[in-house]
């Protein structure tokens, strides 16, 4: 296929290097160089998709980021890529794209059939139609919505491409690299700033690659150029293309969205596809522009119909003609130089100009090349099905209400320009209230929030040389602000085009008796009539028209839509635009990839995994892990073919028979010393601190301010000021932070310092009635019988030389040791235990054994200690000191604690004694009675008791102990189980704690 | 995402803090016979005002001080971080 529309020379594409691809099917050729949409138009093609709801033929309008209807699918498989702008993707040997939401294709679309059905489906139809009957919501309505809802389609594979974040600070940051950015970038660059500058396009310059204008007697590009050139080289600068800023966050925090690798036809392996940076800046220069907007006429969105700022981008950049039959239609002078460009390339264009006349120097330069002017005309409508093929044109009255004569004339194309709107986005997501500029018609920044300064067309500087004295101007000022260099750059002079004025009249009446579709948001599918109708309707906000119509939401956001329907909003409502006032800017200023917002943070580096020093010798003896907030515990280890819950009841049963071992190191440890620190513990925990020998270990509750229980665990004094206290897994971070909060902000007059030593100890926990025969010859020097070492006491000791810490205590209930070593001396450790074990009959245990010992045992954990629970609740009220005061003790009082019938812990055994009781079950008197059922209380813990060989669980049961005895069910309509039980004591086993003690 | 100066290590962003309320709340004295009112408005109350506002923030993934900011709630602004010794 030959490029029918390419220019024999111009634009800056590479012509040697001829790139093929496919859309829809079928094989095109373009170069590099040329985006998606630039090679289309080459080759003819301006039908690209369907409108989102009566699926019009829709073609390109504009040629950047504000493109509303080119939206297309790249790819296929796990990387394909729905709503991908054409007029951003840059051509890639190989791409493929498609046209979405049309079947079975862009030309021939069954969907049309609802612009046929149009009037039956207005703005907000579907919350005045789906209504009734009731049961056809999800059977009939919401999969059909479904269906049609939405553009592309998302891949149902896992990404294979990878993606980067980026932290960086700079001093000033320039977004934009049109003329006003480029000289804010330079004279801060110059006068010693960091700066970034950031252009969204592949090219640098903006403007200057488009306009016929002279900078420092060069041309704009060269300028442009010349400028980056200068720019690069500089060590303080750092110059990024193909990145778009598209956030302003607090504090001067800016996101950049940066496109490094799709454009690559060989791109290095370790090229991540995106990068996302995060960027601190002292200042921010927003130089990101403007954007023209369309005028709003009949059936304004044919394929062909396009603004003219665009066509006169694609040909100048890439020498493509959007048509050769082109009809501009305008109400200000900007568009002159397109149709000046499409003269000098032998093409006449007509211009349809809404104003009585213009006698500025580009008017005066069309009228030499002796281009067709129709002063007073407007577009009423225009044909062409796939592709505008003729324009209804005529002389509008002078209210402009109307037309005095119609004529048809034939095009290809039709460039539109209603004048400029700034890009105040980032302005506007910094907080900046914007204002309403009477003479451009348009919003415009006003007081800065933040550190934040719009220069340029972004705020209605629409000459040249007002951009770039803006630029040089702020960028020394700026960049003074911070290096007080005094480096002021000259500006250079510049050449260009003088402009006339505009008239603001944008919205073409409809011919009398006509009815044509007038759109106005294109990607939304949102015309003149819907908004008439949402304020007949009684919408009067302009943020409440916006979410009926839907008028400027999806992924454009309306850039081109949001000005030209906050107009219509004012003229109907006769008010004027800025009592209308604009819906808000959010971030992102375009769609950012979710691949690029995760970064790196995927797949096991989701979240940092902890790992025992253990860890090895687990994953080698067939240690099945779970999850224990960020650490990795041996669950359960697994021999032959057993199931979890086989394996658990061997480890379990082995310990309460012989002895067991299991890997602690994840149990929080915080060092605590200082003169004080016998009395901090004393403020912490529920029960008394002073009097604990040294030597000794001490159980203790802490309990929040609000009186619920907070964590539990045993503290030892290692000396007179030195404690190690230790905490459950999963609250250790938070008792650290909550100890550190006591002792800087309350107490700061307590002598104590707090430190976690959680990584620097390896703990075993050694436990069963063979313990104690296996501590004698693991420390032979040392006195570990009951008398040396008593239940709740602590010695150091020597591990073959390895020094170690041994506390006499149990969580398992059985007669139990847990030994610390320094990390590094951990799998030495552990492997001395199994070696000199072995003889006892020793097995490791994991975290489900563990669980099962303490539930028979009635010993409480996290599923008790829920965050609801007081200490009574627990049978703790033993740990609550009556002689002094502590954390969370005057909540004790509270209605709420001392009323009777609290919900309080008991032990749930099943009457046939074999089935199960899920956890999270509730308990009932009467499993038949009528729902809602009420409910006394919940099982919070199940287990397979060793002891007994039947299940047994603990529960959080209204009137608790007054209960033990009773016969009730446990319900689990998650399982659909309802299970006759019986309630006993929380301490199934042991319930005078001998075994520790023996 | 906020820029806060920790009065110890200087500036960083954000996410290396936690916040830890009003930098007002002074606990009742240890064992000291207050009122339930009074408890309940040490536990439970906190105003929530619009504009400037004192603060505790802990420097968690830092130095893991705690100290004070003073802080503007709709508009994000620091007018100034102390020491929890120092006046705001």
């Amino acid at each position: 296929m030959t490029q029918k529309y390419r220019l024999d020379k111009g634009g800056f594409i590479k012509r040697d290097k001829k790139i093929s691809f496919k859309f829809n099917g079928k094989k095109y050729f373009g170069y590099e160089g040329d985006t998606l949409a630039s090679a289309l138009l080459a080759n003819g093609v301006h039908l690209v998709g369907r409108s989102f709801k009566y699926h019009r033929p829709r073609g390109f309008i504009a040629a950047g980021v504000d493109e509303p209807n080119a939206k297309v699918q790249l790819y296929h498989g796990a990387k394909t890529e729905p709503n991908a702008v054409a007029t951003e993707v840059e051509l890639v040997e190989g791409l493929i794209a498609k046209s979405q939401n049309c079947f079975p294709s862009v030309s021939f679309d069954f969907g049309e059939i609802n612009n046929f059905l149009s009037k039956f489906f207005p703005a907000g139809f579907y919350y005045k139609t789906f209504m009734w009957p009731k049961n056809f919501w999800y059977k009939i309505y919401e999969p059909i919505i479904r269906k049609a809802a939405g553009l592309g389609v998302a891949p149902l594979k896992p990404d294979p491409d990878r993606y980067e974040h980026k932290f960086e600070y700079c001093d000033v940051l320039v977004v934009g690299s049109g003329p006003s950015g480029l000289a804010s970038a330079l004279a801060a660059a110059k006068n010693g700033a960091r700066v970034i500058i950031a252009e969204d396009k592949s090219r640098f310059g903006g403007s200057l690659l488009t306009d016929e204008v002279t900078v420092g007697n060069k041309k704009g590009k060269d300028w442009a150029d010349e400028t980056i050139e200068q720019l690069k080289i500089m060590p303080n600068v750092v110059v990024k293309n193909r990145s778009q800023v598209f956030g302003y966050y607090d504090h001067n925090m800016m996101v950049m969205f940066e496109r490094t690798k799709d454009h690559l036809e060989f791109p290095n392996k370790y090229t991540p596809r995106q990068r996302l940076w995060y960027i601190r800046a002292k200042e921010v220069v927003a130089s990101t522009g403007s954007m023209e907007r369309p005028l709003v006429f009949g059936n304004n969105d044919r394929p062909g119909i396009m603004l003219s700022s665009a066509a006169k981008e694609y040909l100048r950049v890439y020498g493509v003609l959007v048509g050769k039959k082109p009809i501009i239609f305008t109400n200000n002078d900007s568009a002159y130089e397109t149709a000046i460009d499409f003269k000098k390339n032998g093409i006449n264009p007509i211009v349809i100009d809404i104003r009585e006349n213009s006698e500025s120097s580009v008017i005066k330069e069309a009228k030499n090349l002796k281009i067709d002017i129709r002063f007073s005309h407007a577009i009423a409508n225009t044909r062409g099905h796939l592709r505008v093929n003729s324009a209804t044109i005529g002389k509008l009255n002078e209210q402009k209400t109307n037309y005095q004569s119609l004529e048809d004339i034939s095009c290809d194309c039709i460039c539109v320009s209603g004048n400029w709107t700034p890009t105040v986005h980032l302005a506007s997501q910094s907080g900046n209230k914007l204002k309403f500029d009477e003479n451009i018609n348009a919003f415009i920044p006003n007081q800065s929030r933040q550190n934040e300064t719009t220069v340029g067309s972004a705020k209605g500087s629409f000459t040249l040389k007002k951009s770039l004295e803006e630029g040089f101007n702020k960028g020394f000022e700026l960049s003074n602000k911070i290096t007080k260099k005094n480096i002021k750059s000259a500006i250079p002079t510049s050449n260009e085009r003088s402009n006339g004025k505009q008239n603001k009249f944008w919205c073409m009446p409809l011919p009398k008796n006509k009815n044509y579709k007038r759109c106005v948001d294109f990607q939304n599918d949102v015309y003149v009539s819907d908004i008439e109708l949402a304020i007949r309707e009684g919408f009067r906000s302009i943020e409440h028209v916006k979410r009926y119509t839907t008028l400027g939401m999806a992924t454009d956001q309306g850039k081109t839509s949001n000005l030209n329907g906050l107009q219509l909003v004012s003229s109907i409502e006769k008010k004027i635009v800025p009592e209308v006032g604009h819906t808000t800017f959010r971030p992102p200023y375009t769609p950012v990839t979710i691949g690029a917002i995760v970064g790196r943070e995927v797949g096991k580096y989701y979240r940092p995994t902890r790992k025992s020093p253990i860890h090895a010798w687990h994953e080698k003896n067939n240690a099945v892990f779970v999850d224990a907030g960020l650490w990795l515990r041996p669950r359960y280890y697994n021999q032959g073919n057993e199931t979890l819950h086989e394996a658990s009841k061997r480890e379990a049963f082995n310990v309460r028979n012989n002895v067991g071992i299991c890997d602690v190191t994840s149990l929080g440890k915080i060092d605590i010393k200082g003169s004080d620190s016998a009395e901090f513990l004393n403020r912490v925990y529920t029960n008394a601190w002073m009097k604990l020998p040294v030597g000794k270990a001490r159980y203790g509750v802490m309990l929040r301010e609000d009186g619920i229980v907070f964590d539990d665990g045993t503290t030892t004094r290692i000396s007179e000021n030195h404690f190690h206290m230790t905490t459950t897994t999963a609250q250790a971070v938070n008792v650290l932070a909550h100890l550190e909060y006591y002792l800087q902000v309350v107490w700061p007059e307590l002598n104590v310092n707090v430190l976690s030593t959680t990584e620097q100890w390896a703990g075993a926990a050694v436990a069963g009635p063979n313990s104690r025969s296996l501590l004698e010859k693991l420390f032979p020097d040392t006195d570990v019988s009951n008398e040396g070492l008593p239940f709740m006491g602590f010695k150091e000791a020597d591990l073959f030389g390895v020094p170690a810490r041994i506390f006499r205590i149990s969580f398992s209930g059985e007669l139990a040791y847990e030994i610390n070593v320094e990390s590094g001396y951990g799998i030495f450790m552990w492997e001395k235990i199994m070696e000199i074990g072995k003889e006892m009959g020793i097995e490791p245990y994991g975290t489900e054994a563990l669980s099962t010992l303490r539930i028979e045992m009635g010993h409480v954990a996290g599923s008790e200690i829920d965050g609801r629970t007081i200490s009574s609740d627990l049978s703790l009220d033993g740990m609550l000191s009556k002689k002094k005061d502590f954390i969370g003790k005057r909540s004790l009082n509270r209605k709420a604690f001392i009323e009777t019938g609290r919900e309080k812990i008991v032990g749930v055994v099943p009457l046939d004694k074999k089935t199960m009781i899920p956890e999270g079950s509730h308990i009932v008197v009467d499993n038949k009675a009528s729902l809602p059922n009420p409910k006394l209380g919940h099982i919070s813990a199940s287990c397979w008791s060793v002891e007994y060989n039947n299940p047994f669980s603990l529960a959080i049961l209204k009137d608790g102990k007054q209960r033990i005895g009773e016969k009730l069910y446990a319900l689990s309509p998650l399982k659909s189980k309802s299970i006759p039980v019986e309630i006993v004591s929380s301490h199934y086993v042991d319930p005078t704690g001998e075994r520790v003690r023996s | 995402m906020l820029e806060i100066k920790c009065p110890y290590c200087g500036k960083r962003s954000q996410n290396e803090f936690s916040y830890g309320g009003d930098a007002n709340i002074k606990r009742p004295e240890l064992g000291k016979e207050i009122s339930d009112s009074e408890w309940d408005n040490f536990v439970y109350f906190r105003k929530n005002p619009r504009g400037k506002h004192s603060e505790l923030w802990h420097h968690v993934a830092g130095c893991r001080q705690w100290f004070k900011v003073s802080r503007d709630t709709s508009t994000h602004e620091i007018f100034k971080t102390s020491k929890l010794n120092e006046e705001l």
